[in-house]
């Protein structure tokens, strides 16, 4: 053991001392020669004949010192350094196929590992819990008004916390809470954050200590203690410059002091898990007797207990959830009609994903697939114009395997090299992804390209090396010694066999490039179909943003929001504004809703709810239908008055009017004073619910967005906005003012985000087919240069040439499009679930893809077609 | 020399050139090739340049010393002495050597009282 250590160091320090052993070894043998001749002189042979004998008896010098090397050092180091430096140089004189292959592989395996990494991200690794294959999400997912119904009362959390047998703990986290609900003041403009409130077991039961400080403790959960706060890493970062002694101190949010109790780890991020798209600054207590009347609002989390099994907690939960009651107070309100799916957390938060990102993985899985035909097809063309260089070699005694190791070391040089590019691409493109906080995907501000995409790297690297490597190796092996050596020049067609295989390469190229094109088209066109969907609101020429107000009393609130709107209806450019406290696309609740006197039970579903000022339908460009719209003197004093959409006023009245009547709203008698077009509330591709309107001086809003509806651009109004908004309430937050159509681009960024990627993929896979197919076509024609020269001195015309090379061009094209129109159409109905509005089958797709394939390859003919034209048969037969 | 030298076995070399050590003390290259064919009474095929490799991973392996010196012929030479580590190596090498040779043996006898069946 320790002789092999001592033997493998001695053999390092011999690799690295080469000069000086091998003077030392010639010392060494030229004594050894002296020696043996001074021997056999002094046995009577004549100086010549002594040195002669020694010679012999001693055996090939050169050999000795190399064997003597081989013994001290590391000869398969020294090998691979040998041909290390041969390929640098061979790379290095062939510089433009170097740089095209580099490139090549970069932009393959930089896509590749961007790609990992997000995969790896949502849907491979763990969420950053403790023991996140226990967590589960407890939710009703059949629920049909938004997260009111996918939420539970304080009362039925506390009740099932009590009651289950299947959890450790479950905990929650209020579920209404808003982007900027939050001011930061005490210092100048006050400025918006988001806070989440969460339960006081919220963080013991995912598993997460603080980084700094401590978590909430029972006393900090009742009702008006002193307030505290949880602050994100990043948020401490970038507000506070990570100072620790922040600790302890208070803050001031909505101009209340908040004592900040600790800080989260790095790894902790609740925007990326549980409100995909969003950047939650601050986490504080949820009081839950201050909640007990606000009605469904937690949206729960549990830990199963060691050995429980979702099936087990699921049949729990489908016997305790009906029994669970809405409020303990109001006991004679019976049983809350709840319902609830366990579901493993990280299959709630990237489940609905997991089916885009296989898609996406197997789109840059094929186009590696095309790098490595494409750059195989180069050293192809390559290992043709070399096989000379390979007899020679051959002949001089190389064997055939250390040839094999040489053109793996070219190829492992090359993508190693591109490996090193690409992970820097990938690097690129995974910092601009995460900084793209508008891409409502879960976990993607988590995405970096870790370890684990590193040894992807690696491996996709070392794969590629051998697959395209191979084709040139095959090719090598099968070469014939005295035929490469006899003098082939440029002029001499290649065997029909290498042809043939140049061709089936590409074939397969432009099949697949078919295959992603295809792909690509469909949910290219299922995207235009989202962007075309009607969402019953006019998202153009409007903005919002978000108020600050003062009103003590709901009396109040209608004179405040009157105010500020006369004002802002004043400012030049202003066609009219609204005030809503929900936009639609954004955060929404549901209230019970029923026609008054009606048994209503089992199909009541709750309706969303949206308290706005008169002129918000407008501002917004929702289309009244009848009625009127709310008025300013719709007051709370007077009937309560409510605005219903299409889809509940034909559920309630078929075929009547519903002007008039009356609904119950949360149990209160209502008046319906209007119809409203549906509007599609939580995205283009979900189904529209119920949905109601009520006066802002009637209800509580909940927060305000100010929309207006304007003809100038955003930028341009919002600086006076803002200073009319101040001179108005000084303690308007530095909130942005932000185009409605934000709104429709966060609702639809997840499928625009994966629509972009698989475009560029399916562009980049365009472009390498059509390099390839101009690759071979135009390696071909100058290996037939003189054939050309000889067809057209026998007279065949310009034309023919041209048609010639065309139809074989095309020959090749229209397989590789056949092949991969069949495929197209498996991978079709395999994305079928992605689409939206647009046929697997869809014929306007397919034939674009064929036509587009046909055109590309027609021009990556026609190019050397035209150089075979152009041969002048006098050079052509010279040039040999 | 009518019959054909006999090729060394793999690692036959080495132990070869540690019990030529053993035995002569410090010895340089040359010497100690020569012994080996002196006592092998020429029957080994053995190019003297092979000894080289062979002494060069002992020494890597701390079996054997080596230090320039002078011949008594006055030649510069490098010379080459057995260790400790050597030693002990040369004793288990030999007694693995006897105990194989000593099992060849016996097979080979085996098969010479077959054949006198």
């Amino acid at each position: 053991m320790m002789d092999s250590l001592r033997e493998a160091l001695n053999r390092l320090r011999s690799f690295f001392n080469k000069r000086p052993l091998d003077r030392q070894l010639d010392e060494e043998l030229a004594s050894h020669l002296n020696l043996a001749i001074d021997e056999n002189i002094s046995h009577g042979l004549s100086p010549e004949e002594a040195r002669r004998q020694a010679l012999i008896r001693f055996g090939g010098v050169q050999q000795a010192r190399e064997k003597q090397r081989e013994a001290r050092g590391l000869p398969w180091l020294d090998v691979l350094l040998q041909d290390l430096s041969y390929t640098f140089r061979t790379l290095r004189r062939d510089r433009g196929f170097t740089c095209i292959a580099i490139l090549i592989l970069a932009l393959g395996i930089g896509a590749n590992v961007a790609v990992f990494s997000v995969v790896n991200t949502i849907l491979l690794r763990p969420l950053p819990f403790q023991n996140p294959q226990r967590l589960v999400r407890i939710v009703d997912l059949s629920g049909k008004s938004g997260e009111s119904s996918m939420t539970y009362s304080v009362d039925a959390f506390d009740q099932l916390r009590a009651q289950n047998h299947s959890y450790e703990d479950v905990a929650g986290y209020f579920a209404f809470s808003t982007v900027d609900n939050m001011n930061l003041t005490g210092h100048g403009v006050p400025q918006p954050i988001t806070g989440i409130m969460v339960t006081g077991n919220f963080f013991k039961t995912l598993g997460v200590q603080p980084m700094l400080g401590r978590l909430f403790t029972p006393d900090e959960l009742l009702l008006n203690t002193r307030p505290v706060a949880l602050l994100e890493y990043s948020f401490w970062k970038r507000q506070y410059g990570g100072d620790p002694n922040l600790v302890g101190k208070a803050i001031e949010i909505d101009k209340q002091p908040v004592t900040v109790i600790g800080v989260l780890p790095e790894s902790f991020d609740f925007g990326a898990v549980f409100e995909p798209g969003t950047k939650v600054d601050v986490l504080t207590p949820a009081i839950e007797d201050q909640m007990r009347d606000w009605g469904n609002t937690l949206a729960l989390i549990g830990r199963l207990k060691s050995g429980v099994t979702i099936q087990q907690a699921q049949n729990e939960a489908d016997a305790l959830f009906p029994k669970l009651h809405f409020s303990m107070r109001h006991p004679e309100w019976g049983p809350g009609d709840y319902k609830a799916n366990v579901v493993v957390l990280k299959d709630y938060v990237s489940g609905k994903l997991r089916r885009s990102l296989i898609v996406l993985w197997s789109a840059v899985g094929v186009i590696l697939l095309i790098v490595c035909v494409n750059l195989s097809n180069l050293l192809l063309a390559r290992a043709a114009s070399r096989s000379k260089e390979f007899a020679m070699r051959t002949a001089l005694g190389a064997g055939r395997s250390r040839l094999a190791r040489q053109l793996l070391t070219e190829s492992l040089v090359l993508s190693l090299t591109g490996a090193m590019f690409g992970l820097g691409i990938a690097y690129a493109v995974v910092t601009y992804l995460v900084h793209q906080g508008s891409i409502a995907l879960p976990l993607l501000s988590t995405v970096k390209v870790d370890g684990a995409a590193l040894g992807w790297t690696l491996l996709i690297a070392m794969a590629s090396a051998v697959l395209f490597g191979l084709a040139p190796g095959l090719r090598m092996s099968a070469c014939n010694l005295q035929e490469a050596l006899k003098d082939s020049g440029p002029g001499m067609s290649d065997g029909r066999k290498h042809e043939r295989m140049r061709g089936a390469l590409v074939i397969s190229e432009v099949a697949l490039a078919c295959v992603l094109l295809t792909g690509a088209g469909l949910l290219l066109r299922s995207f235009l179909r989202v962007l075309d969907v009607d969402l019953g609101f006019t998202p153009d020429h409007a903005a919002s943003i978000k108020l600050d107000y003062n009103a003590p009393k709901l009396a109040d609130v209608g004179p405040v929001f009157q105010r500020i709107l006369r004002y802002v209806d004043a400012l030049p450019g202003v066609e009219t504004a609204g005030i809503a406290d929900s936009l639609p696309l954004s955060w929404n609740r549901s209230w019970g809703l029923q026609p008054k006197g009606q048994d209503w039970r089992g199909r009541n579903q709750g309706s969303y709810v949206y308290i706005v000022t008169p002129e918000y339908l407008h501002a917004i460009g929702l289309r009244l239908i009848e009625g009127r719209d709310i008025a300013w003197d719709d007051t709370a004093d007077k009937q309560q008055v409510v605005i219903l959409n299409q889809t509940v006023a034909r559920e309630f009245w078929p075929g009547e009017d519903p002007i008039g009547r009356m609904v119950e709203v949360n149990g209160k008698d209502t008046r319906v004073i209007g119809v409203v077009d549906d509007v599609k509330q939580s995205g283009a591709e979900k189904k529209v619910g119920w949905q109601m309107y009520l006066p802002a001086m009637q209800q509580w809003p909940e927060g305000a967005n100010l929309v207006v509806r304007t003809k100038l651009p955003t930028d341009a109004l919002a600086g006076t906005l803002m200073k009319t908004l101040r001179s108005i309430d000084p303690g308007q937050p530095a909130t942005e003012f932000k185009p409605i159509a934000m709104l429709v681009d966060h609702a639809v960024s997840p499928r625009k985000f994966f629509v972009l990627l698989v475009m560029i993929f399916a562009e980049f896979g365009l472009l390498l087919a059509t390099l390839g197919i101009y690759g071979v076509i135009s390696y071909s024609v100058t290996r037939q240069t003189q054939e050309i020269g000889i067809r057209m001195a026998l007279g065949a015309t310009q034309g023919r040439v041209l048609r010639g090379v065309i139809a074989k061009t095309m020959r090749l094209a229209l397989i590789g499009i056949a092949l991969g129109t069949g495929a197209s159409v498996v991978v079709a109905k395999w994305i079928a679930s992605l689409l939206f509005g647009t046929a697997p089958s869809d014929p306007i797709t397919f034939t674009v893809v064929i036509l587009i394939m046909g055109a590309v390859a027609f021009i990556a003919g026609y190019i050397p077609a035209l150089r075979a034209s152009c041969i002048d048969p006098m050079i052509a037969l010279r040039t040999n | 020399m009518a019959e054909t030298k006999l090729d060394l076995l793999q690692g036959t070399l080495d132990l070869m050139v540690l019990q030529t050590l053993a035995a002569m003390g410090s010895l340089h290259g040359y010497g100690i090739a020569r012994r080996i064919e002196q006592v092998s009474g020429d029957a080994v095929l053995l190019n003297q340049g092979t000894i080289y490799a062979s002494l060069v991973r002992l020494q890597q392996r701390g079996w054997i010393n080596a230090r320039w010196g002078t011949s008594e012929n006055n030649r510069k030479a490098r010379f080459y002495s057995i260790t400790r580590a050597g030693r002990k190596q040369l004793a288990a090498d030999t007694a693995h050597w006897e105990r194989l040779s000593g099992v060849i043996d016996r097979v080979l006898a085996m098969a010479d009282e077959g054949g006198k069946q």
